[in-house]
């Protein structure tokens, strides 16, 4: 079956000022497919994923999802989008942030209706009706009324795990969601993330639970100096390492803990 | 004392205009300077470099000189404002160019990662300032804000001094008349203190209910 990626990224290059990050990084996720990008910090993984989101402006290269350019229109050299496109185009993929970033005026429900309401058009009503099954999903339901200042660290990030799929996002995109979890707290996320891809949601993940990325992965990509330098099944990436020196190098950090 | 209670009505018509006086300012200013302080925090350059230079500018400047800029600069470059609404102006970019200051602190206390995340969620940016950033920021503007207009109800004092009749002005002439000073500036600043402690308890309830941010 000849599968059409859902995100395409092509060639993507990205700098900091005089600091390249990005240098012409290629990677699709068809429809379905978890992907999850390692790699040491700096690498440029977290950059790649929020360049996706348009929360990072890229100097060259094309992001397409379901065939539309990301930041920039259609068919024109990268005249950026208006401020309404671009948020149009932002909505078609889901954000889960590494700090959560919840509303703290909001109540965990109200978290999730905001863009229901004003992004999708939905009525009071059938905002809250989503919203209220999908905290069902994460399992916080009992928790709707709750401030996020009232919340753990885990039950909030299910909140924005929620938050963020309740929108129907083409892809959702998760920045490390759990390196600011204490450890206790970090399996019930994962839980919740596994779900999501047993249920076919189209994911791309920075994550350093290499085990996680392990089990939860269909692809795995591994990232060093701003370039894709590996990518295959888990399988293909955890055993062999395919020579890669500086994917064996990295691998062996966690070898004889958890893995 | 029978003069102090004869000359009441006159005085009170000088509250009157103290109070309208203030009223206008705050309100102006208000929305003068949010407007200000949105385009110093997010507009392209030239608009931030543009604010913060009049900002600048007008907080180094006393208010007193402001107003005789205003009444007795401008006429001569063709714009002749009546004495009141020359120190309603005055006062009104004073005050604005404080309102820009507390809007960008209260911006600026904001995490960064609100305005990702209402962008996140495909939230146009007036949108995510309408419900994701001044919800949040309006706890931190208030405090100072409300101390502000106490101070715009205090400044607008200096009205009188280019013949306004505020309560100030009421007060000098019925002294003027009476040659009873003592008694009527206390009556005075006794209005003026039920004006503005009135205002700072109205800020306490404020800011109690914008504490805790249930709805």
């Amino acid at each position: 079956m000849e599968v059409v990626p859902l995100l395409a990224i092509e060639q993507l290059s990205k700098s900091f000022g005089s600091n390249e990050v990005l240098k012409s990084v290629d990677l699709s996720v068809s429809a379905g497919e978890v992907v999850t990008i390692i790699g040491p910090s700096g690498s440029g993984k977290t950059t790649l994923l929020r360049c996706v989101n348009f929360l990072e402006f890229y100097d060259g290269g094309s992001i397409r999802i379901d065939g539309s350019e990301v930041g920039f229109r259609d068919g024109s050299q990268r005249r950026r989008r208006t401020e309404r496109d671009l948020a149009r185009m932002r909505a078609e993929t889901g954000m889960v942030f590494q700090s959560f970033n919840l509303f703290p005026h909001l109540t965990a429900e109200q978290n999730v209706t905001l863009g229901l309401q004003q992004v999708r058009g939905k009525s009071r009503k059938d905002a809250r009706d989503t919203a209220r099954h999908w905290l069902a999903r994460v399992g916080l339901e009992h928790k709707a009324g709750s401030l996020p200042s009232e919340l753990s660290g885990g039950q909030q990030q299910r909140v924005g795990i929620a938050r963020a799929v309740a929108m129907e996002p083409k892809v959702l995109l998760l920045d490390e969601i759990t390196s600011a979890l204490d450890p206790e707290l970090v399996g019930e996320v994962l839980d919740v993330v596994t779900q999501l891809a047993a249920d076919g949601m189209t994911m791309l993940m920075v994550t350093h639970e290499i085990a996680f990325a392990r089990d939860a992965s269909h692809r795995i990509v591994f990232m060093a100096d701003g370039r894709v330098s590996a990518e295959g099944s888990p399988d293909h990436i955890m055993s062999g390492a395919d020579g890669n020196d500086r994917l064996e190098a990295f691998l062996s950090r966690f070898r004889g803990s958890r893995i | 004392m029978d003069q102090i209670v004869y000359a009441f009505p006159f005085l009170l018509q000088g509250l009157w205009t103290t109070i309208l006086v203030s009223a206008i300012v705050v309100a102006l200013s208000l929305v003068i300077g949010a407007a200000l302080g949105v385009g110093l925090v997010y507009g392209p350059l030239p608009v931030r470099l543009a604010v913060r230079i009049l900002s600048d500018c007008v907080r180094g400047i006393p208010i007193l000189v402001l107003i005789f800029m205003v009444y007795y600069g401008l006429p001569p470059l063709g714009l002749r404002l009546d004495p009141f609404w020359a120190a309603v102006a005055a006062l009104t970019l004073f005050k604005a160019a404080q309102v820009v200051e507390y809007v960008r602190g209260a911006i600026g206390s904001i995490p960064r990662g609100q305005m990702e995340a209402g962008k996140a969620i495909g939230l146009i940016f007036s949108d995510r300032l309408r419900f994701v950033i001044f919800p949040q920021a309006v706890r931190r503007f208030l405090p100072p804000w409300i101390n502000g207009v106490t101070d715009a109800v205090k400044g607008s004092a200096l009205v009188s001094l280019l013949g306004v009749v505020d309560l100030m002005h009421a007060i000098n002439q019925v002294i003027g008349r009476t040659y009873e000073p003592l008694p009527l500036y206390l009556l005075g600043a006794a209005l003026y203190f039920a004006i503005n402690y009135s205002l700072s308890s109205f800020s306490r309830v404020l800011e109690r209910r914008y504490a805790f941010v249930r709805e």
